[in-house]
């Protein structure tokens, strides 16, 4: 164990930190891309609900891996991509660039799902008296609905990115060298399954330490609401994933 | 075998031709060895969730510990690494002790072994929580009752308590069945042919890597379109002698 980490500790925490910029890229541009295909989702328009639907439903019904090759591999079969003038520049980031938008894209769909939880989760009597207060739609949502869904959401939201640190792994099946990719790379060389055993370590700690921030942060964006207990607050990650 | 692609004159859609032109019977194939794993991972994962689960419940501090603990790690470290150091790991140790022994092989272990029994872990951690929160959501006064009645504490637990769990928490074990559908295709990763390996050799092949990993996605949207259909219909069942307000 002392070995791998004294000979390849700096490989690993190299690897560490991608996982880190891949996953928070990823939640970034998921949360942006998620809001909009949410509200889709909740919206009454078919035009707009159908085409949002399907996109949750395709990226929740397939396997991660299986959308991570298409990207990744099919965007190979483009040759019109290898012929444009900025590819030497990125050529060597592709893998990088491919699993960021396989990520993003996957964690998007999730995404929208819980915000569409927490924006039917808000109080029906509340939308009521905004509107008997005379807000508009956009003022509703902008004022009571999503601060509300949000703080709904917030504690299964976690459980999300959760689920997507531990899927980054994935982004090591095409050529990124994350964390998983560096553990496996040592692992081919040296046939020790403690490279193994070093990153698991790592990521749980990653794990429980962004656990342990996210819960903090929910207390503080809730702390007005005193003592009472909501059971839709409830922690979603002690009875399994979302 | 004759030679599979596009011929000078083929239509890109023959790869998925059923037989020797095309590979669709090795994507039916793969598609059932997905299902086949996801049935076996299933079944370890509820045996280690049930066992987990009353570890959980039990009167023994040492005892719960140590299943918490082990439900923490299986949850937080990814699945992948899981089933790399299983399948490696135990690889490695068989071969070790096979050395002791004196023969000197390498021992290969069942990928099919070692992928149902790493997602059988991960599966089981979650569950366990999932059956947790079943046990005790059985109402408490039938177990008094059953006490009142004269039942042994097994009795009333194989005849009270375990039958009426299952209904409490059949969504979360439907929640589960759908995350590792799409899970079981880490198998690839360490070469067992199931859809997702099955198209990935199909697509280095043929260059056609869009057509087959889609066609491997429809497959898998398939499946989890039909086992969201079948979870519903079975919780409506297990639902059936429950009023509702």
């Amino acid at each position: 164990m002392i070995e791998v980490i004294d000979t390849y500790g700096m490989r690993l925490l190299a690897g560490l930190w991608t996982t880190v910029e891949l996953v928070a890229i990823a939640t970034v541009l998921g949360a942006a891309l998620a809001l909009p295909i949410a509200l889709a989702r909740v919206a009454r328009n078919p035009l707009l609900r159908w085409p949002a639907s399907a996109y949750v439903f395709v990226f929740r019904g397939t396997p991660l891996l299986i959308q991570l090759f298409i990207i990744y591999y099919g965007s190979g079969q483009i040759t019109a991509i290898q012929d444009t003038s900025w590819w030497p520049h990125v050529r060597e980031y592709w893998g990088w660039i491919c699993g960021i938008v396989g990520l993003t894209l996957n964690t998007a769909a999730y995404t929208a799902e819980i915000v569409r939880g927490g924006i039917l989760g808000v109080p029906h009597g509340e939308v009521e008296a905004a509107r008997a207060c005379g807000m508009t739609t956009p003022v509703t949502y902008r004022r009571i609905i999503l601060p509300r869904a949000f703080r709904i959401a917030w504690p299964a939201y976690g459980n999300e990115i959760v689920l997507l640190i531990k899927s980054s792994v994935l982004v090591s099946t095409i050529t990124v060298l994350d964390l998983m990719g560096q553990a496996r790379t040592v692992f081919s060389r040296n046939l020790d399954l403690n490279s193994y055993v070093v990153a698991g370590v790592m990521y749980f700690a990653m794990i429980y330490a962004f656990d342990r921030g996210w819960r903090a942060i929910e207390a503080r964006i809730n702390r007005h609401l005193g003592e009472r207990t909501d059971a839709r607050t409830k922690r979603v990650f002690e009875s399994g994933p979302a | 075998m004759g030679e599979r692609g596009r011929g000078p004159d083929g239509n890109m859609w023959d790869l998925l031709q059923y037989g020797d032109q095309g590979y669709g019977d090795e994507l039916v194939r793969g598609a059932l060895y997905t299902l086949i794993l996801a049935a076996a991972s299933a079944v370890v994962g509820v045996a280690i969730g049930l066992g987990l689960a009353l570890a959980k419940l039990s009167q023994s501090r040492g005892t719960r510990l140590l299943a918490f603990g082990f439900t923490a790690i299986f949850r937080g470290v990814p699945e992948l690494l899981i089933m790399l150091v299983v399948y490696f790991g135990v690889g490695i140790a068989i071969t070790r002790i096979v050395a002791l022994l004196g023969y000197a092989s390498r021992v290969e272990v069942d990928k099919f072994a070692a992928a149902a029994f790493a997602l059988g872990l991960v599966f089981g951690a979650f569950a366990s929580e999932v059956f947790r929160g079943a046990f005790l959501a059985v109402p408490k006064g039938q177990i008094e009752a059953g006490l009142a009645c004269g039942m042994r504490r097994t009795q009333v637990f194989l005849r009270i308590r375990m039958p009426q769990m299952w209904r409490f928490a059949l969504p979360g074990l439907g929640n589960l069945w759908m995350i590792l559908l799409k899970d079981t295709s880490l198998a690839a990763i360490i070469t067992y042919d199931e859809l997702t390996r099955e198209a990935r050799i199909a697509a280095e092949n043929s260059g056609e890597a869009f057509l087959l990993y889609g066609a491997a996605g429809v497959i898998y949207l398939v499946f989890t379109a039909l086992s969201t259909g079948a979870i519903g219909r079975l919780e409506r069942r297990a639902d059936k002698g429950v009023r509702r307000a």
